[in-house]
């Protein structure tokens, strides 16, 4: 019997666990009891409500809900009395009277028909009440109350599992309603198209847009289902493409370690991007005489003012020739090669491998550069590993979780709603930001500081928790080293010394401080916020710091965790992308380890360290470097002042791009080599959470587009390396037995099992979440705490660029925008070039919202709308920076931190005028 | 007929000061250290032996409901609430024990607090009641003044306090759990039984939840002892009661009167006689609109206690006696008691928000005859399933009604369909 409680289901003895309802000990029988209102899915309570899940209780007057009711020892539960299916039938054929007949239902499919048809009663005697209008006021879904039965689910998926409280249950009795806010139509609501409601919801009342017909009538059935990982964020949500004819209908969210069944706007309405017209489907090659331009302007939907079709031989052949002639005329370090953090581990693997076997240099990195490598390189050097130290998802375990510099609701979504939900049920969630944010509803702190003064707040809340005594004595003794000349170092960061800089008052960082060291288990989570500025790594030594002198770490519900930004940028890392390190981050400038990996790779290796984005295009400027391989990176939008970036770009004498779209990046190109989108291809990708996790393949590539993995070994067999892969499961092979920390995971397992966490030693082990419970992988097993001086962000507002820029991204758009500004939903809800100021700012500038301004820096100017947004605080401009038509990174500094050499997208200074006035 | 002596409410028309001083003329709060200087357990093992009855409608026996309390705390602290949102349309009771006996309340959720381990009591009345919340105000702040209540309440040691809150409107936060809810802040929605109060009420610690003229009761009851109590009225239904008579009488009043009177008796002693005299009777409604109505046959001879009640399909309720004479369209009476139940459903379990809306429906064409015959018993069956198989009993208080009038009434029903039926066919 498999609980210990033991009671009578239907005439038989059974057991039930601590916690289980009949409904779950009848499901175990193999009785599975109607149910509308109740699902099985993670994280959804049983409210009861429906009554369809009504059973018999010998000796109570009335019947139980089998979902919500838990046995007791030597209860008699009947679930088939002719009282009991009565009860459900009758329940049924109510529902069923103000339901659209089955014929034209929104969704014949839904629980609520197969129910009704699994019970008989398809039917209702009594009449129908007038059906409420249809609301398709938004891109992306349908609402249809008249098929609602008010089960609440859609309450829950909003108000308890995403935490987004936005449908509520209005109204009372029979004139209860579902609305969204007060009552607006679901486009017009604050609504963030999470589509959790969708997925939630039994009857069809809610549904994905594309599935119905102008009547309202589901058309849409899928005839594949393929079950994946999102493209999107380093969340890492697992999800399933249900699919017809080789396109995407819908997306739901499976109930992976990361996500458990939730999905954001992207991840389940982003998809169509992969129909796009601009997609790119044969190899281009730069036509004879188109002299290349930082300036052009090339049309993705027609290359040809530029471009030629090619055969993919002569495209190839072109592509390898450039980066051989390059090579042999002036050796390794003229060449570069960018790989992306949104491909494959395999695909990353292959293309650092290209350039470190095949090109003869370590000029090899990717946007890990742009978001998180002042962490890095901090995480390294303290704490010896590049990698969080626990999963999100441990939020859950958390009694005080402590954010800065991120906003996970807009850039980790489903990652946040574990943080609200960690909030909700109790636990103390402080937030660090100097914007505002959505978060700002759970928190129980919000500290808005000044932008830049990060090591200030930091250090202050370290002087509190040194002075206090609240640090951790036992494990800053066991585990650590550096406390002594930290603490001297922190005694000139009082609070009231810190408070007027960081514009945080004293007692509130006192409050935080002590709040946060005397957790049970307190965990910290950081973003960009953190890194992208000059003292990026200086940001992250303080967080470091703060955990290893209170102990947080280690254990479960505690813990550093750098949110990172793409969904494979830790994958990308780990296998090497990076111009310092090989695979598992071991240094290329160590001998040793460059022989071993000579040795494995029967090849010569460059023995310094390569150099970075930034670096790579300043040397393309300086006449080092000549040729680059760029795959599926766009540093034309992405890298700081890339007015720069642009005419370097331009000045290459070879690029080959091998993307899905012609970007920014590809108008300089020499070669456009058409490449496969996510969806079209296996591989594996690692989340944040260090979850290796595997995507299948859904669909077919359009035209004549290739496998980027083959691409990749088709270039390294044309530069003279013999290469034989015959797919990504080969590839992966290898990588393994380069990587210990991937020892225990093989290609069948993670077919099997679709998610394994690293560091895992053996095929039998299940992947350890919570790492460094006793002690870290540097030479002396001891976490070093580094202390930071405060150093001011590069670029200070002055007279004449009076304020502060930031940039970053919105929830719908992803990145440079080359893929969310193709995805029709997603671009129907945020269409165009916005800026975000504080209605002060727009008050003292004269400018409406919707208005456009210009807004100059030292390096650029570009002209876009502006938002009100009261989260922007006064003096600050947010633009992000997914917009070709107004690209923030036109403005930005690229000022590098000096040890993560990650550049200050978060702060410079700028100077908005009204368009009109400028004009004048 | 109740002696003066055995009175419990001796100022229900409010003829005598309603504030402290008058209170403690009347015997209320006369050494109450001394009685809860008896303890906690005697308290309890007094009012069960009393067999005191909750007076809400129900008819739970408190003794018993407050055993179910913990002995010991586990960290929790323990609440008394006071449902005192009387909304059962026909009563007027509470409203009359607040307006003009606030006091005899007070010291009962003291002495029930203790009974219950309670820290705290939570009066919760019903938002209309503007006038008799401030006077709890009031006579809270004179109980403060005197040291009745607070720390060290009445010099007994313990500390106990009490508070006002009202409702706003909603006839299903007289639900318990439902104005547990409300009374937390949420929206009037009852919860899924079990946990029950006692395990997980107000903010999820142990609660009970007792009517107003149950817990007004208490201090009598242990003043003058079970025995006194039980010796009134009859077994298993002992004590006095408010009963509020209205509709068709002479003279509609509240008066307290021995548990187990004849109706008949009650009418014309205390009511002035059914209008038009007995014999015009038709139909009367002993215990709310919540409970199935009895026909004048059963009103001859029925008793006005719980069991007596019951055994004849009805229920004591409220005790608040509605009567209805011949001149009475008993059809569109209970129609109208059907609509009342589905403008009150709160709309979260199926059964209640769908099966009152069409009932409610189905009662206004059977006024007026606009029905097959057929559908008489498909509304029976479905107020059999309503009943039940609710969340919360406003289905069964639903549900009741209309069976009862299809149970006395069913040759009524049919006259009118076949009337209807004739004006068609001519």
């Amino acid at each position: 019997m498999t609980g210990s409680i033991v009671f009578t289901l239907d005439g038989r003895e059974v057991g039930a666990a601590d916690g289980e309802t009949i409904w779950q000990v009848a499901r175990r029988e193999g009785v599975e009891i109607p149910h509308l209102c109740y699902t099985t899915a993670a994280t959804y309570r049983a409210d009861g409500n429906c009554r369809a899940c009504m059973v018999e209780i010998e000796g109570e007057r009335v019947l139980a809900a089998s979902c919500i009711r838990k046995p007791t020892p030597g209860m008699v539960v009947n679930t088939a009395t002719e009282r009991a299916e009565t009860a459900r039938r009758m329940v049924m054929e109510l529902l069923l009277a103000d339901q659209p007949p089955r014929e034209s239902a929104h969704d014949p499919q839904s629980e609520l028909w197969r129910w009704a048809e699994a019970m008989g009663q398809l039917t209702s005697r009594f009449p129908a009440r007038a059906a409420p209008p249809p609301d398709s006021s938004h891109p992306a879904m349908r609402v249809n109350l008249d098929a609602c039965i008010h089960c609440t689910l859609c309450v829950r998926a909003c108000r308890e599992a995403q935490v987004n409280d936005v449908i509520g249950m209005a109204y009372r009795g029979h004139g209860a309603k579902v609305v969204f806010d007060f009552d607006d139509a679901m486009g017009e609501s604050t609504c963030v198209a999470c589509g959790e409601c969708v997925q939630a919801c039994p009857t069809g009342a809610l549904m994905p847009a594309t599935l119905l017909d102008e009547s309202g009538v589901r058309t849409g059935y899928a005839d594949k289902q393929v079950n994946s990982v999102c493209p999107y964020c380093g969340v890492g949500c697992q999800i399933t493409y249900n699919i017809r004819d080789n396109e995407i209908l819908w997306v739901d969210g499976l109930e992976g370690p990361a996500n458990q069944g939730r999905l954001c706007v992207k991840g389940r309405f982003g998809f169509d991007y992969i129909t796009h017209p601009h997609r790119l489907t044969t190899p281009l090659i730069r036509k004879q005489g188109v002299a290349k331009d930082a300036l052009d302007d090339i049309d993705p939907a027609n290359p040809y003012t530029h471009f030629r079709e090619a055969s993919w031989e002569e495209a190839l052949d072109v592509a390898a020739a450039g980066f051989k002639r390059v090579r042999d005329r002036d050796g390794g370090k003229a060449l570069a090669g960018f790989g992306s953090a949104k491909g494959s581990n395999e695909e990353a693997y292959l293309v650092q491998k290209l350039v470190r076997t095949g090109f003869g240099t370590n000029n090899v990195d990717h946007c890990t550069r742009l978001c998180h490598a002042s962490s890095v390189a901090a995480l390294l050097e303290t704490i010896g590993s590049a990698a969080v130290t626990a999963p999100f998802t441990d939020a859950l375990k958390s009694d005080v979780i402590f954010v800065i510099g991120a906003n996970p609701t807009e850039n980790h979504p489903v990652a946040a709603t574990f943080f609200k939900n960690a909030a909700k049920s109790g636990a103390t969630l402080i937030v660090c930001d100097p914007r505002g944010q959505a978060l700002n509803k759970q928190a129980t702190h919000m500290l808005r500081f000044k932008p830049g003064s990060d090591v200030a707040l930091l250090n202050a809340m370290m002087n509190v928790i040194v002075e206090e005594e609240l640090y951790d004595r036992q494990y800053v003794a066991a585990h650590t080293e550096g406390f002594e000349a930290l603490s001297q170092h922190l005694k000139a960061y009082t609070p009231e010394d810190m408070a007027p800089i960081c514009g945080v008052d004293a007692e509130t960082i006192r409050t935080v401080a002590r709040t946060y060291a005397r957790a049970n288990a307190g965990i910290i989570f950081w973003g960009m916020g953190i890194s992208q500025h000059v003292h990026g790594t200086d940001n992250a030594r303080c967080l470091i710091a703060l955990a290893l002198m209170t102990g947080q770490i280690g254990r479960p519900g505690t813990g550093l965790h750098p949110l990172r930004g793409q969904n494979n940028v830790q994958g990308a890392s780990d296998v090497g992308l990076i111009p310092m390190v090989y695979p598992d981050y071991r240094s290329v400038e160590d001998p040793d380890i460059r022989a071993e990996f000579e040795a494995f790779w029967n090849a010569e290796l460059d023995p310094k360290r390569g150099l970075t984005v930034v670096e790579i295009m300043d040397a393309v400027h300086d006449d080092v470097i000549k040729g680059m391989y760029i795959m599926g990176e766009n540093p034309a939008m992405s890298d700081p002042n890339v007015g720069h970036a642009r005419e370097g770009l331009a000045k290459l004498e070879h690029l080959v791009v091998q993307d899905i779209f012609l970007t920014e990046t590809a108008f300089h190109a020499d070669v456009v080599l058409p490449a496969s989108a996510w969806p079209e291809k296996d591989g594996t990708v690692t989340n944040s959470n260090r979850q290796v996790q595997m995507g299948r393949k859904a669909l077919d590539m359009p035209g004549d587009c290739r496998q980027d993995w083959w691409i990749v070994q088709e270039i390294a067999r044309r530069i003279g390396l013999d290469w034989n892969y015959t797919g990504p499961a080969e590839v992966f092979a290898e990588m393994r037995a380069c990587m210990d920390s991937i020892k225990g995971i093989s290609w069948d397992r993670l077919l099997a099992e679709s998610v394994v966490t690293y560091p895992c030693d053996s095929e039998d082990e299940p992947g350890q979440e919570v790492i460094f419970g006793d002690g870290f992988p540097t030479p002396s097993a001891r976490g070093k705490m580094v202390p930071a001086d405060i150093v001011p962000p590069d670029e200070q507002p002055d007279d004449e660029f009076p304020m502060i820029l930031s940039t970053g991204t919105l929830l719908e758009h992803w990145h440079t925008g080359a893929i969310t500004r193709r995805a029709s939903v997603l671009d129907d809800i945020e269409p165009e070039a916005v800026a975000c100021l504080s209605p002060t700012d727009l008050a003292r500038l004269g400018v409406a919202a919707g208005e456009t301004v210009r807004v100059t820096t030292r390096r650029g100017v570009i002209e876009i709308k502006v938002r009100r947004d009261g989260k922007v605080p006064e003096g600050m401009i947010f633009i992000p920076f997914c917009y070709v038509d107004a690209a923030a990174n036109l403005l930005t500094n690229p000022a590098l931190d000096p040890v993560g050499k990650i550049p200050e997208y978060k702060f410079c200074a700028a100077r908005v005028e009204k368009r009109a006035m400028a004009a004048e | 007929m109740l002696r003066d002596e055995d009175r419990i409410f001796t100022n229900l028309y409010g003829f005598d000061d309603w504030r402290l001083a008058g209170a403690r003329r009347r015997g209320d709060w006369d050494d109450t250290k001394a009685l809860m200087a008896k303890g906690r357990d005697w308290i309890v093992e007094e009012v069960k032996a009393s067999e005191l009855r909750g007076r809400g409608g129900a008819g739970f026996p408190t003794g018993l409901k407050w055993t179910f309390m913990p002995k010991e705390s586990d960290g929790r602290p323990a609440y008394l609430v006071i449902n005192a949102d009387e909304g059962e349309p026909g009563t007027c009771k509470d409203r009359e024990i607040m307006r003009n006996d606030p006091h005899k309340l007070l010291e009962g959720c003291l002495l029930s607090g203790l009974g219950t381990g309670a820290c705290a009591a939570y009066i919760y009345i019903r938002g209309e009641f503007h006038a008799e919340a401030e006077r709890l105000d009031a006579a809270i702040a004179e109980a403060y003044d005197a040291g009745l209540l607070g720390d060290n309440a009445c010099g007994s040691g313990y500390d106990f306090d009490i508070y006002v809150h009202r409702g706003a409107g909603a006839y299903i936060c007289g639900e318990e759990t439902a104005l547990i809810e409300s009374l937390e802040g949420n929206k009037g929605q009852p919860r899924l039984k079990p946990p029950f109060p006692a395990a997980a009420g107000l903010w999820g610690c142990p609660t009970t939840v007792n009517n107003v003229e149950t817990i007004a009761a208490v201090p009598i009851i242990l003043r003058r002892g079970a025995v006194w109590f039980g010796g009134l009225g009859r077994p298993r239904n002992t004590g006095t009661k408010l009963f509020c008579i209205s509709g068709h009488v002479n003279a509609p009043c509240n008066v307290e009167e021995e548990m187990g009177i004849p109706l008949k008796r009650l009418i014309e002693q205390h009511a002035g006689g059914v209008r038009g005299g007995w014999a015009n009777l038709l139909a009367v409604i002993p215990g709310g609109s919540s409970v199935a109505l009895i026909p004048k046959s059963i009103c001859d001879t029925v008793l006005m206690d719980f069991d007596s009640l019951a055994e004849v399909k009805s229920g004591l309720g409220t005790a608040a006696v509605i009567v209805m004479d011949k001149s009475t369209d008993i059809v569109r009476a209970i129609a109208l008691l059907a609509r009342f139940y589905m403008h009150e459903s709160c709309g979260q379990c199926t059964p209640c928000r769908e099966g009152c809306g069409w009932m409610s429906r189905m009662m206004d064409r059977l006024a007026v005859g606009d029905a097959g015959v057929e559908e008489i018993d498909m509304l029976l069956d479905v107020s059999y399933q309503v009943e039940g198989h609710t969340i919360c009993a406003l289905g069964d208080a639903a549900a009741w009604p209309i069976q009862g009038l299809i149970r006395h009434f069913r040759p009524e029903l049919e006259r009118r369909i076949a009337a209807r039926q004739a004006v068609r066919a001519a």
